[in-house]
């Protein structure tokens, strides 16, 4: 299948703005060690769902390709569980590029349309920054509704069962403090320059 | 020994049983958990790997209240416990973060200088409380009963701190000390698929599949972890993986706490017994209360 690419330059762009991002990553600089050994692939316990493999992923990379991994399920089937951290004999931090390329793909609007981990991901931001703590419930409900009202459906058996058990909150718990959080975060955002 | 504790949002709620018992645990092993006080989201993965700053920002909030309690920082969950963890490593090995995340907390008249340690609850029991001590206090023998230590992932790695990142022992060797007759797992480090169980279901299953499959075939009466997260997926799933591939699992999953709760004499009140969604009455009711 042939994949409608980015322009040369936003292709340029991207890839430099990648490796700018994973050097800053302690230890960043060894992406540079990769022998595509493979090891990272074979550890991993979703790669056989993955569009691409981890070892493709920096392939990819070399090869001037990276928005065809962000366009793919890759990234979003990482379940960080840093296997591939631990073992690469190159010292590669893998998951810490995962979530590089996460974040990319996301700024970028480059991630698989069918893909429901960003908005998993994006409603766990929304829930955090306005309570300062997850509540359970709002999240998985609210990605039910945005992604498969039908697994809401099937979702309520078991919502029942943990809601029995005293496992599942009606009102979620929030921080006294949300004010603090959002002027740390405000602080923060004036000071970033992106 | 005094702790400073951080429950983290799922032993809020979802995780109750863990944090129950945790605590009372820790008190009847006189390691006192100090609850850290206003403590937010650590930001999980869920948040570090989409905003990283931000996620080093709020973590930052909770190490820097802890650091002026000037106690080692513990938690029970795997996921706080390195996302917590990463955020320290972060900031000590990286000035321009350091500086850029103090910033951001001198907004709220806080500051993080690196000074405390995050610990895990199981590491601070294996190592501070110590094994044979723990032995020592047990009041019921786990004797008889067949238990699947299931680390996951996020306890040992990336850092691998206290324990081997691939091959770790600390349950292996506090539940044998409790007389419990130990499976030798060959899954316990493999994961069960996180927050996929939400956004990849079928992928999730089947990793969380692996896992019971094999502790069946070892005959499990139950499966131990230290993480929120396994606990959930392995337990609220189980249905689910016997619909999906023709199974008939029925292992409990227990917090790890629960169990060194029922070898200390603990009520099933206080380790909240009963929460799960695959009951552990049968392969327990027998040694709780210190009925054995």
């Amino acid at each position: 299948m042939v994949e409608t690419t980015l322009p040369a330059w936003k292709l340029a762009e991207l890839s430099d703005r990648f490796l700018q991002d994973v050097y800053s990553i302690p230890e960043g600089e060894k992406i540079k060690l990769c022998l595509q050994c493979g090891t990272c692939s074979a550890s991993c316990p979703t790669s056989y769902a993955m569009d691409y493999t981890p070892r493709e992923i920096i392939a990819a990379f070399r090869a001037g390709m990276l928005d065809r991994v962000l366009r793919s399920n890759t990234v979003w089937m990482c379940a960080s569980c840093y296997s591939c951290t631990v073992r690469c004999p190159a010292g590669i931090k893998l998951t810490d590029i995962m979530y590089e390329l996460k974040r990319l793909g996301i700024d970028y609007g480059l991630y698989a349309k069918d893909a429901k981990a960003p908005v998993l991901s994006r409603g766990f931001v929304k829930i955090v920054d306005k309570n300062g703590k997850n509540d359970e419930l709002s999240l998985l409900g609210n990605f039910y509704l945005k992604t498969n009202p039908f697994g809401l459906a099937r979702m309520a058996p078991l919502g029942f069962k943990l809601f029995m058990r005293g496992r599942l909150a009606l009102r979620p718990s929030k921080v006294k403090a949300r004010d603090d959080i959002t002027k740390i975060m405000r602080r923060l955002e004036s000071k970033e320059g992106k | 020994m005094e702790y400073t504790y951080y429950p983290g949002c799922s032993l809020e709620i979802s995780g109750k049983a863990y944090d129950v018992s945790a605590r009372n645990v820790a008190r009847a092993l006189d390691a006192n958990l100090v609850e850290l006080e206003d403590w937010n989201c650590c930001g999980a993965t869920n948040y570090m790997s989409v905003r990283e700053l931000r996620s080093f920002a709020i973590s930052a909030r909770n190490l820097a209240l802890a650091e002026k309690e000037k106690r080692d920082l513990v938690t029970a969950c795997s996921a706080c416990y390195t996302t917590l963890s990463k955020t320290h490593k972060y900031m000590e090995s990286n000035e321009k973060l350091r500086e850029q995340i103090n910033d951001a907390l001198s907004a709220v008249s806080l500051r993080y200088d690196c000074t405390i340690r995050v610990r895990h609850l199981l590491e601070v029991l294996v190592n501070d409380v110590g094994v044979d001590a723990i032995a020592r206090k047990a009041k019921v023998n786990l004797k008889g009963l067949k238990v699947v230590p299931y680390y996951g992932c996020q306890l040992t790695r990336p850092y691998g701190t206290f324990d081997d990142p691939e091959s770790p022992t600390s349950m292996d060797r506090l539940f044998a000390a409790l007389g419990a007759d130990v499976v030798d797992f060959p899954l316990k480090t493999k994961c069960c698929g996180g927050m996929l169980m939400t956004t990849a279901e079928t992928v999730a299953l089947k990793l969380v599949r692996n896992l019971l499959e094999v502790a069946s075939r070892a005959r499990a009466d139950c499966i131990v972890t230290p993480c929120p997260l396994c606990q959930f997926n392995l337990d609220a799933y189980q249905d689910r993986v016997n619909g999906a591939f023709r199974t008939d699992f029925a292992t409990p999953i227990l917090y790890f706490t629960q169990l060194v709760g029922v070898a200390l004499g603990l009520s099933d009140k206080e380790i909240l017994l009963g929460k799960e969604i695959v009951s552990a009455n049968r392969v327990l009711s027998s040694y709780v209360g210190g009925s054995r």
